[in-house]
């Protein structure tokens, strides 16, 4: 028993990690009907500009830029890329995220280089064991991190002005600008925002895994999450992150023997498709709204 | 002498993606407080003028390529809609348009966005709106997505009331709805009219209503303005009464007469 509470925990502590990419996908989506194809790259992007900036400052300041450096890409986002864009179909704009999300790795790559890159932000790898599960500080530490995170959102969203125009913004844009919300800065702030949830994504991954190319490739593991939890809901997207971060593990390690393992990589889009099939606005999807 | 025009439209021409002309040419004005209506048919470009006033055209893809528009003589033809909005010009769209997953009252409260950070003043503004719409309070909590069609007029109504406006740009807020409850939306739209001293641009399909309750109307066709006038005088012009109210000087017309029916309009659309 011990050892499945210990695999689920390892679960569900990666599916944080899948929750994050997933959050920036469904801020951007329901805010500018964006799928912004570039969120991984931008989570390559925050992990790359922290590490050469942790060269020369310390720590809180090295975020700090960071988060600068995400500001101005959303800015520069959506004033230069998708201002001309506005009120295009939305396959337009999916291109334009495609464009977006080899540029970033482009640029990125052509600073830094492509070799992976240690990121140590000073978090001491503990290990405990709690009734013979074991925990590791890294996940705990990062597990805590996003659901502040979250719980920031939703307050955002719920109780200030602006959080509750960029829902307005989310539900229809032309009446949001008719009653004076700015459309594109309404969304330069919803990419701010999911700026700063791929940094932390980018800084969690990055400091596991190293920050490397395949960072932007965490993008793909986060679409099955989406469908899990319904491309536009905030809450779906933290919820089907930790089931599918817990479904893969434990289908690994319980049903991968007979199959002769490697379940992991697939498991996800199985259990997408699934959804796909039977509830294909996801658990929490925003379900239209339709007047009869 | 007059009173300077609260918005004065002068000679626009609009064009969608570069190439469809929809506006011909259109000029009007709304005094400081009145109500003017904007009378004609689908496609007549009475959604276009308003869109084209508001500068919500440009979020369609269109622009104003010729023309001014004026609004407490200052020009607001190139500037983005919500500053427009800020300025005290809103517009109510066709078809409410409320946001369906937001409640009723944080929909009102989007509506005192422009008003900036300050929370000063937009509590007696939710109340005020609350008071004209009492059917409101009850369904505050209801997302507006759940609520009636009138409720949902009401809602859009009262969330461009919380901008604290002087002139409303109303689009068929008749469309789809009870004739009662037409008429009781028109009656708070006088209401609001006389008490809060906005001023309304109101198009309209329904001419009957809206002659009833404005005091100036303009006829649009074709993207054109092709009379203008009095509620009074535009009630007794014959082709209005004609075309627009449905009546002959023998009453109600009959369709059997087909001959008759193919009578010319007077003007050139």
């Amino acid at each position: 028993m011990s050892f499945f509470i210990e695999v689920l925990i390892n679960g569900l502590l990666v599916g944080i990690m899948y929750s994050l990419v997933a959050l920036g996908f469904a801020l951007i989506y329901k805010a500018s009907g964006v799928f912004n194809f570039a969120q991984g790259a931008m989570s390559l992007l925050a992990g790359l500009a922290l590490v050469s900036f942790l060269t020369v400052m310390p720590l809180w300041l090295a975020l700090v830029c960071t988060v600068g450096v995400m500001t101005l890409l959303a800015y520069g986002t959506v004033f230069i890329i998708f201002r001309p864009l506005v009120a295009r179909p939305p396959l337009i704009l999916f291109m334009a995220a495609i464009g977006l999300a080899f540029l970033v790795e482009g640029i990125g790559q052509s600073i830094w280089g492509t070799q992976a890159k240690g990121l140590f932000i000073g978090i001491p790898e503990i290990t405990w064991e709690v009734k013979e599960v074991f925990l590791n500080s890294f996940d705990l530490f990062f597990g805590v991190v996003a659901a502040v995170l979250v719980a920031g959102l939703v307050i955002f969203f719920q109780k200030t002005r602006t959080g509750r125009a960029l829902r307005a913004v989310a539900d229809d844009h032309e009446a949001a600008l008719s009653v004076g919300i700015p459309l594109l800065r309404a969304w330069a702030v919803t990419w701010v925002i999911a700026g700063i949830v791929a940094t932390v994504a980018g800084v969690a991954w990055g400091s596991r895994l190293g920050v490397q190319f395949s960072l932007s490739l965490i993008a793909y593991k986060a679409l099955p999450v989406l469908i899990l939890g319904g491309i536009d809901s905030i809450p779906g997207a933290i919820l089907a992150g930790l089931v599918v971060g817990a479904g893969e593990n434990l289908a690994e390690v319980y049903i991968g023997p007979y199959v002769g393992g490697g379940i992991q990589t697939f498991f996800p889009y199985l259990l997408a498709l699934l959804f796909l099939w039977f509830k294909p606005y996801g658990m929490f999807g925003k379900e239209i709204i339709e007047r009869v | 002498m007059e009173p300077a025009p609260l918005l004065k439209v002068n000679n626009i021409e609009v064009i969608y993606e570069h190439v469809i002309l929809v506006l011909k040419g259109v000029s009007l004005e709304v005094p400081p407080g009145g109500i003017v209506s904007l009378l004609g048919a689908n496609g007549a470009g009475k959604t276009t003028t308003l869109k084209a006033i508001s500068n919500l055209v440009k979020a369609e893809r269109g622009e104003v390529t010729k023309g001014t528009v004026e609004f407490e003589g200052k020009r607001i033809d190139r500037m983005y809609a919500p500053a427009v909005v800020k300025m005290g010009l809103i517009q109510i769209m066709e078809g409410r348009r409320t946001f369906e997953h937001l409640t009723v009252e944080d929909d009102l409260l989007t509506g005192a966005y422009t008003r900036g950070h300050a929370t000063k003043g937009i509590k007696e503004s939710l109340e005020m709106v609350y008071s004209y719409f009492p059917r409101l309070v009850e369904r505050k909590n209801v997302k507006t997505g759940y609520i009636s069609g009138g409720e949902m007029q009401m809602c859009a109504i009262g969330r461009a009331l919380m901008a604290k406006p002087k002139l409303m740009l109303l689009d068929e807020p008749s469309m789809g709805l009870a004739p009662l409850l037409v008429q009781e939306i028109f009656e708070i739209i006088v209401r609001l009219n006389k008490e809060e001293k906005v001023a309304m641009l109101l198009a309209e399909q329904n001419a009957a209503m809206a002659l009833q309750f404005a005091n100036y109307g303009y006829i649009m066709e074709n993207g054109r303005v092709v009379l203008d006038g009095d509620s009074e005088t535009l009630k007794d012009n014959a082709d209005v009464r004609e075309f627009y109210l449905g009546l002959t000087e023998i009453g109600k017309k009959s369709y059997r007469d087909v001959k008759h029916y193919k009578r010319r309009k007077r003007w050139l659309a």
